[in-house]
């Protein structure tokens, strides 16, 4: 996925034309193979691999620092995040930003893939049996045809500095 | 036309216009609160201005017509048209006088009579306005020039020059210029500008900056690129463009000197001294961010310098002085710093003051002062709570001061020094970064993660020879080491220039070798071949008035960064000041030596080492201050000086090699008529040699086991000195209890109980029968809150049969009490944080179970003094600390007397 298709994306997103069918627009993205969605409007940008700087002692989500374009984004580790195995070694990551408090953040995932439109009518709340680390970032699982999408808390998710400190 | 002069006709001539806007809002909507008070406002500023810088005419008439204002600001008098014009008028002639100061910097003659007289009228509520109110409502009417009889108004509305009627006094018309003209003429020459839109503006620059190093380093790297030449211009045109928008933010320091000289005006008149302000440099600018945090700073040094720096006039006149004393400020450009020097040429810092001040503070004791040279013992002042001078004066003295200054100065990035010789004076040299956007910061490796150290922070770069401790003759002076690094339980430390400066391995620190992340894999690979030939590379930061050695595994260049605050969740880690993008585009990490030095524990000895952290309990990083102690220091295995407190050594024996045996596997010797066991500190002992040198240890014992003896191998006995023991790193090696500073070198000490197991597991044991005579071991309660002395007296009195419970402190010996345990006897430390021994007793002699237990104070200090003091608290006994038979006769005797009867210490 381009950065302009994100771009499309959420403009589309912006107009009522969705909303008043009841629709809400994903990006979504893979991590250790689950699919999860992200509210577009949440998303900054979507980034291919990038080089990071490992910042020590800091909490193990932690990924490192990246540049984008001249600010300083941090890098989260989603699947440590989610207490998932770590990715394989040398696999390649992307990564979704997002924003909050004024600081940017980069989620670092497997795989961004396309921008889904979910009618709300496919929407679940968490079932209960659901891992409490998931439960936790989740705020529901939309029904696809053959898959589910968690769909991700973003501000849960980036909510880091208050759990760690 | 001075600075001050031209800022009011700037300032007065904008408050006009906005008057004018307002007024005629005003009366449009005569009801508008704010507006008027805006416009009082205005008036009011005006005058008060024209007051302060003696310029009667103005203050007069904006005076009348802030009067009027008030009235109706206070509901006296309304909004009228007329009322309005009147202002106007009045506001009108403001702008006359202020045309003419502003042409001739004085104001114009002429006479504000009849416009006063009627503001004041109107003021006053009696005389209609009419009289000078012209009947319709103009705005830009231009004041009439003053005649007696109000001139009819002129009927335009952009007339601009005082047209029609010739003014009476000629001279105002040689004054007068064309107002509008004189507003432009100012106007164009300063432009206000928001410091947001300023410090945005600096924001890009300085991304530039770093778009352009990066472009730098990418050319660097192509050669013969046509981009180049053009690569070049932009280079330059970058650093012009730095440097302008630098200089839209930048002032003379003079702005914050100019209230200095009324101030030492001021304090020579209050002291009765005769003081000179010589200010050199006042031209020179600096970011004005900086010069409003360093206003303050400089204002009180100044005071310092005058109150305490500079001798009376009689002391100067004895010395051979001129009378009058100087203070010195020059301020000058030195490499992106600014450097700012206070001298005065008075009696300099006196050291022996110092000296006293700290060690009554308890800052240091006198064998650390001694150690140090007289420029650290006059950092001194900079520590917190710290003031010489004797009597707290009006001026200064007030025990918040030189640290105030030191802390201001750091924040900004700033060091602070000073050179003091006696009768000749006192430097202190300031050096500020000029901006604090852009810094310039040394870039090092460690691991396989790059980092920036900010470059005022760095002293210097060394490179040591990574050896063992061992390698070190004892005959090889430090003078012909100098760049060794020792290590001390595996911490290393380096001798530089005679003074032992602790390093901090970064690797380690940032626990960069762990795999926890991905990226770490190489780190291993990579921190084997960095260092071939066993070379490190030492950066030498300064963290206030320590020093600090950090090991790195490579420099690099240093670099311009801008420093960036790091992201929330990381912003608990200490060690980082920041982070920033370097010019290969990628994201680094600024550390921070201070945050350093305190995570390492270093710093922390910096200030009030007394309290901090020996309250805490634990033993790693703690320091432990005792008063003088006799230590002997003995070599072990390859060189390696160790010690032991004297106090704990019975003998010191040269056993001849012949004389050693081996029993059951070990080494024995006769000693007295009995055996021995030989304990080599070493883990063998060399057969080698002639003689042993046997430190021996006894235990009185009791008369079922005798006396039970141990010998410590040693390979020679070194020296017995008298010194502070001051633990100052502890390791986990067995049998040490950890590293102290002993007669100017990092020293070992051991763990007596340790070695004394090794000889007999069971000496500890075997005493229960001293105490079973009486049926059960005496109980006893040890309050002592060094770590160290705990771990030194316990398994002595366990040795001696006591049944030992050991606290750090007094809060926790008295809720045992509260609980309900109870002892035969307390054995209490004096001087402790929170509550000293002295009050401990007191507080269990006031009531409880206790309150009649034999107490045995011990302490580092046994002046007579002292003792009576410890007495008439309450103490049972005072004995001096490693004095251990001392303790053990007192506790005996105190223990019988406890049981052949009650005792009353306290009436």
């Amino acid at each position: 996925m381009t950065s302009q298709a994100l771009l499309q994306a959420r403009t589309k997103s912006t107009t009522d034309e969705h909303a008043h069918r009841g629709e809400e627009i994903f990006v979504t993205l893979s991590v250790a193979d689950q699919l999860c969605g992200i509210p577009v409007l949440a998303v900054r940008d979507v980034l291919g691999p990038q080089t990071i700087t490992r910042i020590p002692l800091a909490p193990p989500e932690v990924a490192g620092s990246l540049n984008l374009r001249g600010r300083i984004v941090t890098a989260i580790d989603l699947r440590r995040r989610l207490q998932l195995p770590p990715a394989p070694t040398g696999a390649i990551q992307m990564s979704v930003v997002a924003e909050q408090g004024g600081e940017l953040y980069a989620l670092l995932v497997d795989q961004v893939s396309e921008v889904l439109s979910l009618p709300s009518r496919q929407f679940e709340h968490n079932p209960p049996t659901l891992p409490a680390e998931w439960a936790r970032y989740s705020t529901g699982i939309y029904r696809l045809q053959g898959r589910l999408l968690a769909v991700l808390d973003v501000a849960r998710l980036l909510a880091l500095s208050t759990e760690t400190v | 036309m001075d600075d001050l002069l031209t800022d009011f006709l700037t300032e007065t001539n904008e408050s006009l216009a906005e008057a004018d806007l307002a007024l005629v809002r005003l009366e449009q909507e005569p009801e508008d609160a704010a507006t008027l008070s805006l416009i009082f406002r205005l008036v009011h500023t005006i005058k008060g201005t024209c007051g302060f810088l003696g310029l009667p005419r103005l203050e007069h008439v904006a005076h009348a017509a802030e009067n009027v204002l008030g009235r109706v600001r206070d509901g006296a008098l309304h909004v009228t048209p007329d009322l309005v014009t009147s202002i106007l008028v009045s506001l009108d002639r403001i702008k006359l006088i202020v045309a003419g100061l502003a042409a001739n910097g004085v104001e114009p003659t002429g006479d504000d009579g009849p416009l006063i007289a009627n503001l004041d009228a109107i003021s006053e509520g009696r005389a209609p306005v009419a009289p000078t109110a012209p009947p319709a409502p103009v705005a830009r009417q231009i004041a009439p020039p003053p005649t007696p009889e109000p001139a009819p108004a002129a009927p335009v509305n952009e007339q601009v020059a005082p047209a029609a009627p010739p003014p009476p006094q000629p001279t105002i018309e040689a004054a007068q210029v064309d107002p509008a003209a004189s507003e432009q003429a100012l106007a164009s020459q300063t432009i206000r500008v928001g410091v947001d839109v300023i410090e945005n503006l600096m924001t890009l620059v300085s991304e530039l900056v770093l778009t352009r190093n990066q472009l730098l380093q990418l050319a660097r790297s192509q050669e013969n690129s046509s981009f180049t030449g053009p690569l070049q211009r932009l280079s330059h045109i970058t650093s012009d463009l730095q440097e302008g928008v630098m200089k839209t933010r930048m002032q003379p320091i003079g702005n914050a000197w100019n209230k200095l000289p009324r101030i030492v005006r001021d304090l020579a008149r209050e002291l009765g001294k005769k003081i000179d302000l010589v200010m050199l440099g006042a031209e020179t600018e600096l970011d004005r961010q900086v010069l409003e945090l360093i206003k303050d700073p400089l204002t009180h040094m100044v005071r310092n310098s005058g109150d305490h720096g500079l001798e009376t006039t009689g002391e100067r006149r004895a010395a051979g002085k001129p009378e009058t004393g100087r203070i010195t400020l020059n301020a000058f450009h030195e490499g992106g710093h600014i450097v700012i020097e206070i001298a005065d040429d008075g009696r300099g810092l006196p050291i022996d003051r110092i000296k006293s001040k700290v060690i009554s503070k308890g800052l240091a004791t006198e064998a650390e002062l001694a150690l140090m040279t007289d420029e650290a013992i006059q950092r001194f002042i900079f520590r917190a709570g710290f003031s010489t001078a004797a009597a707290v004066t009006a001026v200064s003295g007030r025990g918040v001061g030189m640290d105030v200054v030191k802390t201001n100065i750091e924040r900004i990035g700033g060091t602070i020094e000073l050179k003091s010789r006696p009768g000749e004076g006192t430097v202190f040299t300031i050096k500020i970064p000029l901006t604090l956007a852009i810094v310039s910061a040394l870039i090092v490796q460690a691991g396989d993660e790059r980092f920036a150290i900010p470059q005022i922070r760095v002293v210097e770069l060394v490179r040591a020879r990574e050896g063992m401790a061992g390698n070190v003759s004892a005959d090889a002076s430090a003078e012909t080491i100098t760049s060794l690094v020792e290590r001390i339980n595996g911490t290393p430390v380096l001798r530089l220039r005679e003074r032992l400066l602790p390093l901090v391995s970064l690797d380690r620190l940032l626990r960069l070798r762990e795999p926890a992340h991905q990226h770490a894999r190489v780190a291993d690979a990579a921190s084997s071949t960095d260092r071939p030939d066993g070379m490190l590379t030492i950066i030498v930061a300064q963290v206030g008035a320590s020093q600090l050695g950090l090991i790195v595994d490579r420099v690099f260049d240093t670099e311009e960064i801008v420093v960036k605050p790091v992201a929330p969740v990381l912003r608990h880690i200490s060690m980082f000041s920041g982070n920033t993008i370097l010019g290969d585009g990628s994201v680094i990490m600024i550390l921070d030596p201070s945050g350093i030095a305190r995570a390492s524990g270093i710093a922390g000895s910096a200030d009030g080492r007394a309290s901090s952290n020996t309250a805490a309990g634990t033993m790693s990083g703690s320091t432990t201050d005792l008063d003088k102690t006799a230590m002997l220091l003995f070599r072990v295995g390859e060189g390696d000086i160790k010690a032991v407190p004297l106090g704990l050594v019975a003998r010191l024996e040269n056993i001849p090699q012949d004389r050693i045996e081996a029993a059951a596997g070990a080494p024995v010797t006769q000693y007295r008529g009995r055996l021995m066991r030989l304990v080599p500190l070493s883990g063998a002992v060399d057969m080698q040699k002639a003689h042993q040198a046997v430190l021996v240890f006894t235990d009185a014992g009791s008369s079922a086991t005798g006396d039970r003896r141990m010998g410590l191998v040693v390979d020679d006995i070194v020296d017995v000195v008298e010194d502070h023991l001051h633990i100052e790193l502890c390791g986990a090696r067995e049998g040490i209890l950890g590293t102290a500073i002993i007669a100017g070198r990092a020293t070992d000490v051991i763990d007596t109980s340790f070695w004394l197991t090794q000889a007999q597991p069971d000496w500890f044991e075997g005493t229960a029968d001293t105490g079973a005579a009486r049926g059960e071991r005496p109980r006893l309660l040890v309050v002592e809150d060094s770590d160290f002395f705990r771990q030194m007296i316990v398994p002595v009195l366990q040795a001696a049969g006591y049944d030992v419970t050991a606290v750090p402190d007094a809060a926790r010996a008295l809720s045992l009490r509260e609980g309900g345990a109870m002892f035969d006897a307390v054995v209490s430390d004096i001087e402790m944080p929170d509550m000293n021994g002295l009050d401990f007793v007191r507080t269990v002699r006031a009531n409880g179970a206790w309150a009649e237990l034999p107490m045995i104070a011990l302490s580092g200090r046994v002046g007579d003094r002292d003792i009576e003091l410890g007495r008439e608290a309450g103490f049972t006994d005072y004995v001096g600390k490693f004095a251990k038979e001392a303790l053990l006769v007192s506790l005996r005797q105190c223990l019988s007397q406890a049981y052949q009867q009650p005792l009353r210490m306290v009436a």
